[in-house]
């Protein structure tokens, strides 16, 4: 599995979102959703690392694949 | 929703026979009338578990499956071949495109669906569906529903003294497990005080399973009324209110009484039959009861468990507007395919020992509300609700129990949503 020190990116796709807000509720600090449309709003793309495992299960939950993780490049341990 | 059933054929033990127009009879290959039907007989065995023909289907996660009229199309037991089908927008949930695998609750000869009926957005495909979801999303987000909680508390509140009055023995299902989410939906509508008890008394009769066709239409027909009547007045005199903010989208009049009906049908019969349901799943499984009256703190992860262990939701279909490779297997366009949620969410592969009820397992990732894009949109409303009504209910009552033999709990088994259709349960007064 990845390791859970690596930076990680976090990104969304407004159009695909379905506000379901699995994002929201499983990873409250890192996604949101905007009171107009109920759509997911970033609050953290780079989450620290004691919400990393949230946020990567939010990315699995997320029933439109509107949320997705790119581990940051090029950042050795 | 669907052809008028008196013009339909009859069905008999899950034997098609097709309307008279449909030619079919010819074309059931021999190996068609060897595939199986959708097993959703529940009588022998555990109340809680999927049907035992179901189960043995399951081997397969996505296998060949014959419908009421005669189609072959598919049926996916798995979770990973759920989760692919249900978020993959070349499968429609456009109505005139399905096929039924087993007969409608009440309308058991039916086996044409009509197209969706106007505000009806369960069966629309982008961008129709994506319209109306649109403009409901921002009313339904996580923040919005728990603020709602402290309404779902008093609610509940109101529910248990009414209980405790009536007591010690009562119908869980009346008293507790109905009211809740029709008060909820009345508070979020904006239904005025005074209309709540006229409101519920025609939804009850919606979903009693024993009231007849003739009393359902009537049912039906006033809710219509009431919902019309209501629209007008939120035009009239706006509120504070799901309705009332609705009345200044573009939807049409009557697109807003049909989204409103929407949202009563799919709101009230679910999270009742979770309430119910899941309280009698709780009481015959004394260990889990302890731990959760022990530790309320597992209020959440208990109700993310009875969602996946109960999926009274099920099934979902879908029908193929394209070829679509899942799994390695071809779905051919126009073929129908049935989601079998209570199966997915018992697939040993997401979830070990599946058959077990354990509230401390993680069961997220289940399939109760669906998966895609019409993902229940009033999963974190229902989710609220239990999360405080559960709780609530066993605070209120030390030891509650049945009131009558577990056997003797009448089942939804013939019903869309599945559930109880009663729950006797008593307690010892003080
Ligand atoms: C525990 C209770 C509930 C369960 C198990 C449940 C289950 C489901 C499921 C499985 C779907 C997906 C259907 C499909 O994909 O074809 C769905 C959709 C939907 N649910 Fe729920 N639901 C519950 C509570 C509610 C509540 C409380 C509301 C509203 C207040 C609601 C409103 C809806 C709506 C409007 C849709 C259609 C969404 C769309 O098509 O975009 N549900 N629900
Ligand atoms: S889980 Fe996905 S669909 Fe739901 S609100 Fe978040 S991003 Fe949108």
């Amino acid at each position: 599995m990845s390791d859970p020190r690596e930076p990680l990116r976090l990104s969304a796709d407004r159009d695909r979102c379905v506000g379901a807000g699995m994002c929201a509720l499983t990873a409250p600090g890192v996604f949101d959703q905007d009171d107009d449309e109920g759509l997911v709003v970033v609050l953290d793309a780079a989450p620290a690392a004691e919400h990393r495992a949230a946020a990567r299960m939010a990315v699995g939950l997320c029933p439109a694949g509107a949320v997705a993780l790119t581990s940051a490049e090029g950042t050795g341990a | 929703m669907p052809h008028d059933p008196t013009t339909a054929g009859t069905l008999s033990d899950g034997t098609a026979e097709t309307t008279a127009e449909t030619t079919t009879e010819t074309t059931i290959t021999t190996a068609a009338e060897e595939l199986p039907t959708l097993p959703t007989d529940r009588r022998t065995g555990c109340p809680f578990d999927p049907p035992a023909e179901l189960t043995a289907l399951s081997d397969e996660p996505l296998r060949r499956l014959r419908y009421v009229d005669g189609h072959t199309g598919r049926l996916v037991t798995g979770h990973a071949a759920a989760r692919a089908v249900l978020s993959d927008p070349r499968f429609s949930a456009r109505y005139e495109h399905l096929h039924l695998p087993m007969p409608l609750a009440g309308l058991e000869g039916v086996t044409e669906m009509s197209p969706a009926p106007v505000g009806d957005f369960l069966g629309l495909d982008a961008p129709e569906h994506t319209r109306f979801r649109r403009l409901l999303t921002g009313k339904f987000t996580v923040r919005r529903m728990r603020q709602l909680a402290e309404r779902v508390e008093q609610f509940t509140g109101e529910c248990l003294d009414a209980m405790e009055q009536a007591g010690p023995t009562v119908d869980l299902v009346e008293a507790f497990a109905r009211p809740i989410p029709a008060l909820m939906i009345c508070e979020l509508l904006g239904v005025p005080y005074t209309d709540r008890d006229r409101f519920q008394e025609h939804v009850a009769t919606l979903f009693d399973q024993a009231a007849d066709v003739a009393a359902k239409g009537e049912a039906f027909e006033a809710v219509g009324r009431l919902m019309a009547e209501l629209v007008a007045a939120k035009r009239a005199a706006p509120t504070d209110d799901l309705l009332s903010d609705l009345t200044t989208s573009d939807l049409t009049e009557e697109e807003l009484i049909g989204v409103g009906g929407v949202l009563l049908a799919a709101g009230l019969d679910t999270t009742a039959n979770m309430l119910g349901l899941g309280t009698f799943a709780l009481l015959q499984n004394p260990g889990q009861l302890a731990a959760l009256r022990a530790d309320p703190g597992l209020a959440e992860q208990t109700v993310e468990e009875l969602l996946r262990y109960l999926s009274v939701a099920d099934p979902i279909l879908r029908s193929a507007l394209e070829d679509v490779e899942i799994e390695g297997q071809l779905i051919k366009a126009g073929e129908t395919v049935t989601v079998s949620v209570q199966a997915a969410n018992r697939d040993p592969r997401k979830f070990p020992g599946p058959d077990r009820l354990d509230i401390h397992r993680k069961a997220t990732g289940h399939l109760a509300f669906g998966h895609g894009a019409h993902q229940c949109l009033g999963q974190q409303l229902a989710r609220v609700e239990m999360t405080v009504a559960f709780p609530a209910l066993l605070a209120r009552f030390p030891t509650l129990r049945l009131a009558v033999p577990p056997h003797e709990v009448p089942l939804r088994d013939r019903a869309n949503i599945y559930g109880v259709v009663s729950l006797p349960v008593t307690w010892d007064k003080e």
